[in-house]
């Protein structure tokens, strides 16, 4: 059987992905490409970027056996990777980390990027201290009225927040002017995108520094379990998180890959942020071709989600293609469910996870339920819920 | 020959050069769009560019971004905007008409639809600006067939082996975008777009227009010195977004008049 190589060379993951951007970009781009490729098997590379995983992120992430959750559910074991451990509190540090070295390399001082709940901004000013980089990050204006903690974390790390006033001003406006920066300042600026999209090299680019995340399972899970886990699942907002953890998986078909969207009011009703569970039709946005939500004329209609960093109307164009060849399925938690599996997981377990994350807990639950003791679910527990407790408490209906 | 092609030999002949207003449509509503067409002609433009509204324009500044969102907030997206185009054409058969837009709206409405109903409208060239030569051989292709114009960008980063790729693939004419950044940014460096245009031409026989940082008179004459075509996009729009009603018209006549006669005035001393 043949080994899974997608993209192409040219980004494609089948139909999906690609590169749709203005020509001023495309020569950034190829840069990219070649200094990717060139560093992507470079030992001093490679050991430059193990080094900062393991002291300054504090890798590799434990497997934590979810027991009293288990137990509570009454099914298939169920497994957490603990990526709410890592410094920044999120998977998204992992992919910051190779992007920065990788601008460190090319020589660019400055850092930008976009971001939603302010994760991937926070991992991305956080490694832009740590290397000496300058760092913009552009957010939705609407974003940083509801994650007013994070843009004072990235401010103090030293980065420059602009609020963006554009369209939705939420996360796809911030991704939007994060490009606009990039065309104007090409030359001296490194774009750090935060999800498993935009145009290539981006998708393959941020799947493989994510994929540490799925190459330490491969190894811890057989040391607690003897056997890789029956079914992994990962909650999808752009893609990164589950990326990483289903990559080094995707040619062991004995696991089952279940990537989870925000549902938010319910697919039925519109109110969601799931392109894949609502059959949303195939589009282009920020340089790929992926399935997206959007009108029959084509404009990218508004997202719902209780969940900031789910709040994104595409999805990277890598699980678009393993939705469509049928490796991995794709499935809809609405925003109460995922609430009930944050405060289940708090309760149970002593872990606030983040709500992003809890779309991917509360679906692990269902299937648990339905499977046996001697089976296996693992969670991409991807980051933890601190960031998220005024929006739960605002729920909730207390003041703090 | 397509329009595009019989405009610019006109031109050529008569040693004049092309002037190229940019706006988009269904802004500020759509019973201007035709209006504003009809003025831009009679104050000198020898071909309009119409822009699709998108939601995310990733390549426009702010003045064309708050340009698309008044157009969506009247309900005019890629569909009504060929209306309108073909609207204007009843009453214009000479003034070649070109959309821009981006790739998500025209593959929504299906690549073979869009092209069937800007042939019925009688459209002349197409611009999308993230579409690069790579990825639109398939709707390129399909637009030849049906005898519509590509039009391609290219940037001060494009390099001489991207351009022959380009200019493979691109017919009618080929934009030179002036300046690394987006619609409407800083004033351009005429020194080095002279330069780029050098290069430019020879490889191609193909008409060349230059856009994205022209913003008054004194640069549309200096870039009609070096090119075929002046396009001039967030300046115009600059002035709908700026203008009531009433002026609305008078005051796009006047700012086209103040270009168009410093091109002329070039084309008047070089002969
Ligand atoms: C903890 C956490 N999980 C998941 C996501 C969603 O992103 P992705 O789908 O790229 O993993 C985010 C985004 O902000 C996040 O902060």
């Amino acid at each position: 059987m043949q080994a899974y190589d997608l993209p192409d060379n040219f980004g494609h993951f089948g139909q999906f992905g690609g590169t749709f951007v203005a020509e001023t970009l495309i020569e950034a781009l190829d840069e990219l490409r070649d200094m990717y490729e060139k560093y992507k098997n470079d030992p001093e590379f490679l050991a430059e970027f193990n080094h900062d995983l393991k002291h300054f992120v504090g890798r590799p992430s434990p497997i934590y056996f979810a027991e009293r959750l288990t137990k509570k559910i009454g099914g298939a074991k169920i497994y957490l990777k603990r990526e709410d451990l890592n410094h920044t509190g999120a998977h998204k540090v992992n992919n910051t980390v190779g992007q920065a070295l990788l601008a460190k390399k090319m020589g660019k001082p400055r850092v930008i990027a976009e971001t939603g709940a302010g994760q991937h901004g926070v991992a991305t000013a956080t490694i832009a201290a740590r290397l000496g980089l300058e760092c913009v990050v552009y957010m939705g204006s609407e974003d940083v009225k509801r994650q007013s903690p994070n843009v004072y974390r990235m401010k103090l790390l030293g980065a420059t927040v602009i609020p963006v006033e554009s369209g939705s001003k939420t996360l796809k406006d911030a991704l939007n002017e994060a490009l606009r920066d990039w065309v104007t300042n090409v030359s001296n600026t490194f774009y750090i995108i935060g999800t498993v999209a935009g145009p290539h090299p981006y998708p393959m680019m941020v799947r493989d520094f994510n994929s540490v995340v799925g190459k330490e399972c491969k190894v811890q899970m057989p040391e607690l379990e003897n056997k890789q886990p029956d079914v992994i699942v990962a909650c999808v907002g752009g893609g990164s998180n589950a990326m990483g953890i289903f990559y080094p998986y995707i040619d062991d078909k004995s696991v089952k890959l279940v990537g989870v969207e925000a549902a938010g009011d319910g697919i039925e009703t519109g109110k969601h942020a799931a392109p894949l569970t609502s059959n949303s039709p195939i589009g282009v946005l920020h340089g790929n071709r992926t399935y997206l939500m959007q009108n029959s004329e084509g404009q990218i209609i508004e997202t719902h989600s209780v969940s900031a960093g789910l709040d994104y109307p595409g999805v990277g164009p890598e699980h678009s293609w393993l939705k469509d060849s049928g490796r991995a399925s794709y499935v809809g938690i609405t925003d109460k469910e995922a609430l009930a599996a944050f405060h289940n997981l708090c309760l149970v377990e002593g872990i606030i996870p983040a709500l992003e994350t809890s779309h991917a807990l509360a679906h692990a639950e269902k299937i648990a339920a339905k499977m046996s003791p001697d089976e296996v679910v693992l969670v991409n527990l991807s980051g933890r819920g601190d960031k998220d407790i005024n929006t739960v408490a605002d729920i909730s209906g207390i003041s703090i | 020959m397509s329009r595009i092609q019989a405009t610019f030999k006109s031109l050529k002949n008569k040693k004049q050069k092309a002037l190229v207003p940019f706006f988009t449509a269904g802004d500020p509503h759509p019973g201007k769009t035709v209006e504003i067409m009809n003025a831009l002609v009679d104050s000198g433009a020898d071909m309009i560019e119409l822009g699709i509204p998108f939601s995310d324009p990733m390549a426009d500044g702010p003045v064309i971004q708050r340009a698309s969102e008044r157009a969506l907030k009247n309900s005019v997206g890629i569909t009504t905007t060929i209306k309108l185009a073909a609207e204007f054409r009843k009453n214009n058969k000479m003034t070649p008409l070109i959309l821009m837009g981006y790739a998500n709206p025209i593959e929504a409405i299906g690549i073979d639809n869009f092209i069937s109903l800007i042939k019925n409208a009688d459209i002349d060239g197409v611009i999308t600006v993230d579409y690069p030569p790579e990825e639109s051989v398939q709707f390129v292709k399909k637009l030849k067939e049906n005898n519509i114009d590509s039009i391609f960008l290219i940037s001060p980063t494009t390099d001489d082996k991207r351009l022959k790729l380009i200019i493979n693939q691109a017919t009618g004419f080929l934009y030179y975008v002036s300046l690394k950044g987006v619609t409407g940014s800083a004033n351009i460096d005429i020194k080095e777009v002279s330069e780029k245009v050098k290069n430019i031409k020879t490889f191609t026989d193909l008409p060349l227009g230059v856009g994205f940082g022209v913003r008054d008179a004194k640069t549309a004459k200096e870039v009609a010195e070096i090119s075929d075509a002046v396009v001039i996009g967030s300046r115009i729009v600059q002035e709908i977004e700026n203008s009531n009603d009433k002026d609305l018209i008078n005051n796009i006549r006047n700012l086209m008049v103040e270009i168009k006669s410093s091109i002329n005035k070039n084309s008047e001393t070089s002969e």
